[in-house]
């Protein structure tokens, strides 16, 4: 493309770190969200009271702040961990990790929230009846209260998907060169940071329209054979 | 780890609290004062009136507000229209770039929210004012507004919140607010610990305060429609 003076590629580069760390996160927030929900809905109060420090902890501190302090927080404690182990070495934290650890470490407590609200949802009886029919906890869960926790979840997953998208622009503050960092230094280098914020801020909207589609092409997958009140 | 020389930083911290608490309720303030009217536009009937809000929103909430603030303070530069025009000071201020890119952003969520919240309105109460032969402008003071504001009440607390932790990004375009005294310590004295925990305390308290001022408007305002549920 000859308007980017040869960035477009950066960019789409760029784009690709994104989504990698979109990704990453996604996986690492799924894994502490179903944790998160199993624990909060536990019968044991140490569970529950762990999983609502998490929550709140997360809930009230801005992201950004967190990405900082894990990436020069887990630097400083790294290296002061190899020090005592009487080794020389410095390591550099890796942006991408720091990244991928806060953001997934942040949406784990979103989606903590988004979980336990979809368990919440499927009607006691459906597990009752399971249970009726000799299925152990694990089948139950995996063949009835699964796919229909699934359903309900899936329109706060949705929205969790599309604030994570947005919220990776962060990254690009601790050095990563994801799609905002390339947008700033070809910015930087040709003088013309209007053109090249303006084509990031357009990827970002690609991806979140497209995310959109999908989310509602999903939706209409998972609904068949649901059916809505009408008025 | 030295708790006491971070101790010794708190003026910068007060500062910054100062700060964070200008730009935040600088930004509500007049985000939330525009959503209004966008909102009125968005919910109407006429095509001309909702689709550039519609536009205006999407725009806006497709895009990281981040990248919001790096096309107003950065992007705008690139103009020598605007470099020279009248409202260059304040275009080439970081505070008011961050505060009006906060304004716009928090503007259009609220905006979609108070849309929901027209929408959701139960169909007899706006029939039952124009049956009572209300103008229009009356029905929207009287009617229509109060009970969508009302309702719109619980998710406005959560974006009340989301923009307090929003104003951390003005740290980035170097104003030093709870988030920038955090970064400005560590740079100087290498405490990563001390700067980014006491900053997260800060907004924690802040945002504890949040929800029990959100509890009290809700149990104040929410009351008319608790009564018929």
């Amino acid at each position: 493309m000859f308007a980017f003076n040869g960035y477009f590629g950066s960019l789409i580069d760029g784009a690709s770190v994104t989504l990698g760390v979109a990704f990453g996160s996604l996986a690492l927030a799924f894994a502490l969200g179903l944790g998160g929900a199993a624990a909060k809905l536990s019968r044991s109060p140490g569970w529950r009271a762990t999983a609502a420090a998490y929550t709140t902890v997360v809930r009230g501190v801005p992201d950004l702040v967190i990405m900082l302090l894990v990436f020069y927080g887990g630097q400083m404690a790294v290296n002061a961990a190899l020090a005592g182990m009487g080794s020389s070495r410095f390591i550099d934290v890796n942006p991408f990790v720091a990244g991928v650890l806060t953001i997934g470490f942040i949406f784990g407590a979103y989606l903590t929230e988004t979980f336990r609200g979809a368990f919440l949802a499927v009607p006691p009886g459906q597990g009752e009846a399971a249970a009726a029919f000799g299925m152990g906890r694990a089948q139950a869960l995996a063949r009835i209260v699964g796919p229909q926790m699934l359903r309900h979840a899936l329109a706060p997953l949705s929205n969790n998907w599309l604030v994570l998208i947005k919220s990776t622009a962060i990254v690009s503050v601790i050095g990563l060169t994801d799609l905002m960092q390339r947008a700033s230094l070809a910015a930087g280098a040709t003088r013309e940071p209007f053109l090249f914020y303006g084509a990031a801020a357009g990827m970002y909207l690609a991806l979140t329209t497209v995310s959109e589609l999908v989310f509602a092409h999903l939706q209409r997958r998972l609904s068949v054979g649901s059916r809505r009140a009408a008025l | 780890v030295n708790w006491e020389l971070a101790a010794e930083q708190w003026p910068l911290y007060a500062s910054g609290a100062w700060t964070t608490l200008r730009l935040w309720l600088g930004a509500l303030l007049i985000g939330g004062l525009l959503a209004v009217p966008l909102a009125v536009c968005r919910s109407s009937a006429s095509p001309w009136a909702s689709r550039p809000v519609w536009l205006f929103t999407y725009l806006l909430r497709g895009t990281p507000m981040l990248l919001q603030l790096y096309l107003l303070y950065y992007g705008l530069a690139q103009f020598e229209a605007v470099r020279e025009s009248a409202a260059w000071p304040w275009l080439g201020s970081a505070w008011f770039c961050a505060a009006a890119a906060m304004a716009l952003n928090t503007c259009a969520y609220t905006t979609e929210m108070l849309h929901g919240a027209i929408r959701a309105l139960p169909a007899g109460e706006v029939e039952a004012a124009r049956a009572l032969g209300m103008p229009r402008r009356t029905q929207l003071s009287r009617i229509v507004l109060p009970s969508a504001l009302r309702r719109a009440l619980p998710a406005y607390g959560n974006e009340v919140v989301m923009m307090l932790h929003g104003t951390s990004l003005a740290s980035v375009v170097t104003l030093l607010d709870v988030t920038g005294a955090a970064r400005d310590l560590n740079a100087r004295h290498y405490l990563p610990f001390e700067a980014f925990l006491s900053a997260g305390l800060l907004y924690l308290l802040l945002t504890l305060l949040l929800l029990v001022a959100q509890r009290a408007a809700e149990r104040r305002w929410l009351a008319p429609l608790r009564a018929h549920s």
